[in-house]
């Protein structure tokens, strides 16, 4: 298992320069560039601006200074704003997405199995219905619409929660936001778990488990979750990777300064460095999670094997 | 009962939680406003910035030598007097001998000297620069062609600051409220490189000085016991809060959780004038939202077409319903609002609309436009769902005269880049703020050398007039004549198409005293102060 982990990190070593090449020519094709906006800069101007953050050298020299920086772990400044640089941003929004992330991603796991394995228990009975109705519109109401909803009920009207902002951290203003995050996902897992765990409970070794005379919570635990368990691995890593790295409509709906406003504002300000930091940023999520996916594979199903 | 319950158990899992844990107990009752601003500003270096969401920050961190009272008016700042040679090229300011950075040390005229530089030199990178262009030298040590060191600045004494202009320029002082040329501290920047600007570092000379800026949370900034108008002061916190979600923002003012906000989302207009009544503040602002049109490209290079293109837009249409009324009808390209200078406004403002159509529909007929052979216009326009409906009803009015009118929609970026880089396009939406409360502001965008002159608008009166206008720089009252003579050629011309003036619209808590509503939209903190 070690040599494999090893192996997996080795490989994703030129999958991050491929990447890394890729987006970096790339977002060089987008017509206009960090320095267009409504009030034009002359060129004299324009030409101090770009010579400041070398932009005025050949492109494969500018590339070639960026692998150099990125190999020394330096991200380089931010074009629109050069108070901080690109690992400096991230080192201050990425612990909000993640907190915010993981507290999501962990309801939705508990509540939406818990919801799931109810549901495929009382397959086709009122629980069932309610769960599946429940989890469609759930999956269905997209974020923008939860959140303003959130906002208004829960801070507005009951003043329970702020509208927004981060207050350092404060546990009332991460409420608003996690519970949008984990609404929809509570949903897909609930769906995926009740189908996982509808099949896995006619599999032949279920059967015997309970002509054994196995209580109903040992079967349902200790046997059938085990195998019911496995499309949700697959899917929580990729989901892992998305929400650690924050969301734009909730971040901005809710005023929390995360890193998922950087996916698009970087790119929409020709931030060029930032576009940069942020697709590093999750490649590597990405890869990691999807490495962690497959081990757990290994450690719930004694069929898979590495070695 | 169900909602303390709920507080309750929420406060007890937060003092549990580990690192999430904030308590805000003032040891005293400290006055802190909350300010809601549209966006974060790019930096806070002033010599690093241009937009107003910097200057509402910078304005409270920083004196420049002139500043504006809570009515945007020019008061004394860092300089307590000045005095202007006869042939107006000539500034002498007299700093006051109470002016001290956040550190203590005195703000000195080598200071000035040094920011005034600073700002020019090549190496800044300064996307403000051409602010101190009037300065003799400026434009050559912004391009290379000379050293800062000789720019036309100097230190008479350590409380005398010497400014030589190019040519006699009466809005230079106003000119010098604007953000980039505010003074910055020599010995902290050579001393700390790029970090002197962080929370912590940062030594300034305002009434404020910077305690924290967490990016796109908050910017937190505490009164500076330093400043020679402390006594003055009334706030003791002010913490900026960006709400670039305008409904967001609405919401975090109605909980109290904000107590200004600069902005609002013009399509709920209605229900907010509504729900918050005189809290609301609507007025004019000095902006103008126009269409850029390409002078020099046919058919585009005729003006009596272009004249009939514009006065066949229904701006009072596009102010209320497209707008919400948060714009106002425009027909010159100098707002109103600026004292001694009357627009000059299109001839077609004072007929009615039925009239303007009929007008312009002969002068189609007359260059040969018809059902056979239709008039196609391509409206340009970046991303924002007013700009798009102001370009969907354009289309709407114009097709009636047989104009067929399509559009393209791209980004920001990309929509001034292809106007910048002087791509091709027959119509293209633009807008512009003035930097300072001069007419010069807003004409000198159409001039033929003006990076922002998208239209191509080159016209030798036009020119010969702006000319004059400057050579009379030391008779105001005959400049402004010379000025309003300059806009009437380029609105008779149509060198752009004027559509609509900008408005103020801010969020303004009754608990709130000491704001003003003005022109400029400018309302510094150390004027305001809140009841309880």
């Amino acid at each position: 298992m070690f040599v494999y982990v090893i192996r997996r990190f080795l490989t994703a070593i030129p999958t991050l320069f491929v990447i890394v090449t890729l987006a970096f020519f790339l977002i060089r094709v987008a017509p206009g560039g960090p320095f267009n906006q409504e009030r034009g800069l002359s060129p004299e101007i324009k030409a101090n601006l770009e010579a400041q953050f070398g932009l005025d050298k050949p492109l494969w020299h500018q590339y070639l200074n960026y692998l150099n920086n990125l190999l020394h772990g330096n991200f380089g400044p931010s074009y629109n704003l050069p108070d901080f640089t690109v690992g400096e941003l991230f080192a201050n929004g990425l612990p909000i997405s993640i907190q915010l992330g993981a507290s999501a991603l962990t309801l939705a796991l508990i509540i939406g199995g818990t919801l799931g394995i109810v549901a495929a228990l009382h397959q086709n009975r009122a629980a069932d219905y309610a769960v599946i109705a429940t989890a469609t519109a759930g999956s269905t109401i997209p974020t923008f619409v939860i959140a303003p909803i959130i906002q208004l009920v829960f801070a507005l009207s009951w003043n329970l929660i702020p509208v927004g902002g981060w207050a350092n951290g404060a546990l009332l203003n991460k409420i608003g936001p996690v519970i949008t995050l984990a609404l929809p996902q509570i949903a897909i897992v609930a769906r995926l778990m009740r189908g996982s765990m509808i099949e896995s409970l006619r599999s032949n070794h279920i059967r015997t488990a309970r002509a054994m005379g196995l209580s109903q919570w040992s079967v349902v635990i200790r046997h059938a979750l085990r195998g019911a368990v496995l499309p949700i691995i697959s899917y929580a890593g990729p989901a892992a990777a998305a929400l650690l790295t924050g969301s734009i409509i909730v971040e901005t709906i809710f005023a929390i300064p995360g890193v998922g406003r950087y996916f698009v504002d970087a790119a929409l300000n020709r931030d060029y460095t930032l576009v940069m930091g942020t697709v590093v940023v999750i490649a590597i999520f990405t890869i990691v999670f999807n490495l962690i996916v497959d081990i757990l594979y290994a450690v719930v199903d004694p069929r898979v094997r590495y070695d | 009962m169900l909602h303390n319950l709920f507080r309750a158990t929420v406060f007890a899992a937060s003092i549990m939680s580990v690192g999430g844990v904030y308590f805000a107990a003032p040891a005293y009752a400290e006055m802190v406003f909350n300010r809601g601003n549209s966006a974060d500003p790019e930096s806070l270096d002033p010599h690093k910035t241009s937009t107003v969401y910097e200057a509402n920050i910078l304005r409270d961190l920083f004196e420049g030598l002139v500043m504006q009272d809570a009515d945007a008016n020019l008061i004394p700042g860092a300089a307590e007097g000045w005095t202007v040679s006869d042939d107006g090229t000539v500034y002498t300011f007299k700093l006051r001998a109470d002016g001290k950075w956040s550190d203590g040390t005195p703000v000195t005229a080598d200071d000035f000297v040094y920011s005034f530089r600073r700002l020019l030199d090549p190496a800044t990178g300064a996307e403000y620069a051409s602010m101190l262009y009037v300065v003799k030298n400026g434009e050559d040590v912004n391009t290379g062609k000379m050293k800062p060191e000789e720019l036309a600045v100097k230190a008479v004494d350590p409380t005398t600051f010497e400014v030589t202009l190019k040519a006699p320029t009466p809005y230079f002082l106003e000119m010098l409220t604007h953000q980039s040329t505010y003074p910055v501290n020599k010995a902290s920047i050579e001393k700390l490189g790029n970090d002197w600007i962080k929370a912590g570092n940062l030594v300034s000379n305002g009434a404020f000085t910077l305690a924290e800026f967490i990016p796109n949370d908050h910017i937190k900034v505490v009164k500076s016991k330093t400043f020679h108008g402390a006594a003055d002061v009334k706030l003791d916190v002010v913490n900026y809060f960006p709400t670039e979600d305008r409904s967001t923002a609405i919401k975090r003012f109605e909980a109290g959780e904000i107590d200004y906000n600069d902005d609002i989302p013009t399509e709920q207009m209605a229900d907010l004038k509504a729900k918050f009544g005189d809290q609301l503040k609507i007025g004019p602002y000095l902006g103008t939202y126009y269409y850029a049109i390409k002078t020099d490209k046919a058919p585009w290079d005729n003006v009596e077409l272009r004249n009939a293109v514009s006065m066949a837009i229904d701006r009072d249409f596009l102010a209320e319903k497209v707008w919400q009324n948060s714009m106002l009808p425009g027909y010159s390209m100098v707002p109103p609002g600026i004292e001694g200078y009357t627009s000059a406004m299109a001839k077609f403002a004072d007929m009615s609309q039925i009239d303007r159509e009929d007008e312009a529909k002969k002068i189609l007929e007359k260059l040969g436009y018809g059902p056979d052979k239709p008039l196609k216009m391509e409206i340009r326009y970046n991303t924002s769902e007013n700009h798009k409906n102001t370009a969907v009803a354009i289309q709407e009015q114009l097709k009636p005269l047989g104009i067929d009118v399509t559009m393209l929609n791209t980004d920001t970026k990309t929509h001034y880049g292809h106007l910048e880089q002087k791509g091709d396009f027959d119509v293209a939406r633009a807008g512009w703020i003035a930097d300072y409360k001069d007419p010069e502001s807003f004409l000198g965008i159409s001039r033929k050398a003006s990076g922002n002159n998208y239209s191509d608008f080159d016209n030798a009166d036009y020119e010969a007039a702006m000319d004059k206008a400057a050579a009379a720089g030391g008779k105001p009252e005959e400049r402004m004549k010379d000025l309003e003579a300059a806009e009437r050629i380029l609105i008779d011309e149509v060198g752009q198409i004027p559509l609509l003036y900008y408005s103020y619209k801010n969020l303004v808590s009754s608990k709130v005293e000491g704001y003003s509503p003005n022109v400029m939209d400018v309302h510094p903190s150390r004027f305001i102060s809140k009841t309880e």
